[in-house]
Formats: C-alpha cells, sequence, structure tokens
C-alpha cells in the first residue's frame, strides 16, 4: 500500500489528465492504468460558453483521490492561492505544489516551492511537492512535514527517463515520507527504473497521454510499476565483472 | 449590473442576488465550478449565501486535465 497523509492507496501509479486525444481514450487509459490517484490543473473558466466538457465529470468521483497541481504557479502566493481555489470544491484536501521557476526547463523554483509547501502544510492541506532532485531540498520539504516527496525523473513531458539515478538513490534513502518520482518518465522502462530505485511511485502524464496507444500505454505503465516495486522488494543481485556459471561446474566429465 | 469576470467586464441582470443565481444565468451552474468574490474564495456551499454587487471582481475556476 501507498500511505499519503492519512489516506491509503494500492496503487503506485498517479496518472495525469492533461493533453489526451479525446475524453473516451482518456477515460479507457485511466482504467487500464489502475491509477487511484489523478491530478488536474485550476483554470479559468469560458464564461460565455455554456457548454464545456469536462473530463472531471465523467468520472465516478467516489474511485479517485483528486490531486490538483498548482501549475501556472511562479510565486508560492500564487500556489497556494491555486491550492485553496481547488479545496474550496470540497473534493479534495491534497495537493502537488508546482512553481515553476524556469520557464525553458520547467524545473521547479526551490526557494517559492519550499514557501508555498510550509503555507499549506499551516492551512492544514496534504502536500506533495515536486521539486528538483536535489537531495538538500528534498530533506528540507521533508523536514517542514511534506506528506510525500515529488522529484523530477528529468524535464517535464521531455519522456528523457531518469537522468540522474543516484541523486534520486540518495533522496529514496534519506526520506521516510514516500518518494513518488514525477514528470520527465517516458517509457515503461523508465518507471520500472524509478521503482527498482526503490520509490514508492511513479507520477506520469505525456508518457500515457501521448503514446501511440495511450490505452496500451497505460496498462504498460501500470505493469511497469508493480515489477519495479517486486523487483525492489526481491533484491537485484550485485553486478560482477566476471561471468559466474549458473550450470553446475561437477559432471562435466561426461563429455 | 456591471461585473469583472474572469478579468472581463460583464452586464448581468440587477435581479441577480447572489453568485449561484449568477452561474444560473451563465448557465454554468451544471458543472464544478469554484468561485471568488473579490478575493476571497468561496466555499461550493457558500456561493448560494454570498450576495454580488456592482463592480464585484469575481473569478470562476474549475478543473482542467493537467499533469
Amino acid at each position: 500500500m501507498l500511505p499519503i497523509g492519512p489516506y491509503s492507496f494500492s496503487s503506485r501509479l498517479l496518472l495525469g489528465t492533461g493533453k489526451y486525444p479525446d475524453f473516451e481514450i482518456q477515460k479507457q487509459a485511466v482504467d487500464a492504468s489502475g491509477s487511484e490517484i489523478l491530478t488536474f490543473a485550476v483554470r479559468r473558466m469560458n464564461i460565455f460558453e455554456a457548454s464545456q466538457p469536462n473530463f472531471l465529470e465523467m468520472l465516478d468521483l467516489e474511485k479517485y483521490t483528486l490531486l490538483p497541481n498548482t501549475a501556472g504557479a511562479k510565486t508560492a502566493k500564487e500556489a497556494v492561492r491555486i491550492a485553496k481555489l481547488a479545496k474550496a470544491s470540497g473534493l479534495c484536501d491534497m495537493v502537488k505544489v508546482e512553481v515553476i521557476g524556469c520557464d525553458k526547463t520547467l524545473l521547479p523554483d526551490p526557494v517559492e516551492t519550499l514557501q508555498a509547501t510550509e503555507e499549506l502544510l499551516k492551512e492544514g492541506f496534504i502536500v506533495l511537492p515536486y521539486t528538483s532532485d536535489d537531495v538538500v531540498l528534498a530533506r528540507r520539504l521533508e523536514e517542514l512535514g511534506a506528506h510525500a516527496i515529488m522529484p523530477a525523473a528529468s524535464p517535464i513531458g521531455s519522456g528523457q527517463g531518469i537522468i540522474n539515478p543516484l541523486y534520486l538513490k540518495f533522496i529514496i534513502e534519506q526520506t521516510k515520507v514516500p518518494v513518488i518520482v514525477d514528470a520527465g518518465i517516458g517509457s515503461p522502462s523508465d518507471a520500472m527504473i524509478a521503482m527498482e530505485l526503490g520509490a514508492d511511485g511513479v507520477l506520469l502524464n505525456t508518457a500515457v497521454a501521448g503514446a501511440k496507444d495511450p490505452v496500451k500505454m497505460a496498462l504498460a505503465m501500470k505493469m511497469a510499476v508493480e515489477a519495479g516495486k517486486l523487483g525492489f522488494e526481491a533484491g537485484r543481485i550485485p553486478r560482477k565483472e566476471t561471468a559466474t556459471a549458473s550450470s553446475p561446474v561437477e559432471g562435466l566429465s561426461v563429455m | 449590473m456591471k461585473l469583472k469576470i474572469n478579468g472581463d467586464v460583464v452586464q448581468v441582470p440587477d435581479t441577480l442576488k447572489s453568485v449561484k443565481e449568477l452561474l444560473e444565468h451563465l448557465k454554468l451552474n451544471d458543472q464544478i465550478v469554484i468561485a471568488e468574490v473579490n478575493e476571497e474564495i468561496l466555499q461550493t456551499e457558500e456561493q448560494s449565501m454570498t450576495q454580488i454587487k456592482e463592480n464585484d471582481k469575481i473569478e470562476l475556476v474549475r478543473f482542467v486535465g493537467g499533469g
């Protein structure tokens, strides 16, 4: 089980809801992924268009936990406002703190992320900050009381996979709350490596939404996360520089 | 009455009294809408008891797909 604050989830795959070709494929992909936590963004409505189909309204909200993000925020103050707007819906009390500090790389602003996390924890939110793979920042976020740490594997939407497994491992080893690898995952093997490193979960969006077949990819990601977790628990063999025969050496004299 | 909604100045009937009635007027009442009036965020249940008046600055937001 994946515990986050007062909640507990059986799926370790968290799924974003942006950029799908259409709602029907998205619905099937969500089902195939087995995800129980879905992220959303908060945006202004078009008040001049009464009919605005919305994926959220197609979902059985009993089945899913909503994880609104604060995407769009560039300061702690903006992130706190977006989080409060999301919570006012009465549908959620978790928030993914996302404060972008660089338009080119979409990497988070560490200072504003820390401030927003502190403020939202004081307000009683269940806070999951999206952070870079900075080991010290991850520790500071945990010390504040963040309910999970979500380091990026690589830049958002890049599909570059895990570009710094060593730093991710440092974060995973030092962190007592769940570590959910967020952003940059491109393929099932990326998700599996994250889990084999000991991550507690994976959050991805584009890797599924942008795949040729999002539904099939959602299932592949589900299986990869499960396989990676099992592999981590099973404990892999050490890497050796020399070969060791798998078949017995005894009895070779029959040849 | 004139309201500033999501950055646009909008003319609505003076008969509208509450945020809930405003949402009904805009035909947005069957959706999950979060409202902020003059920088005060409303809980969903507060929408029916929150009065609106000339020149109020209102933000109406919703959840959209995102990662």
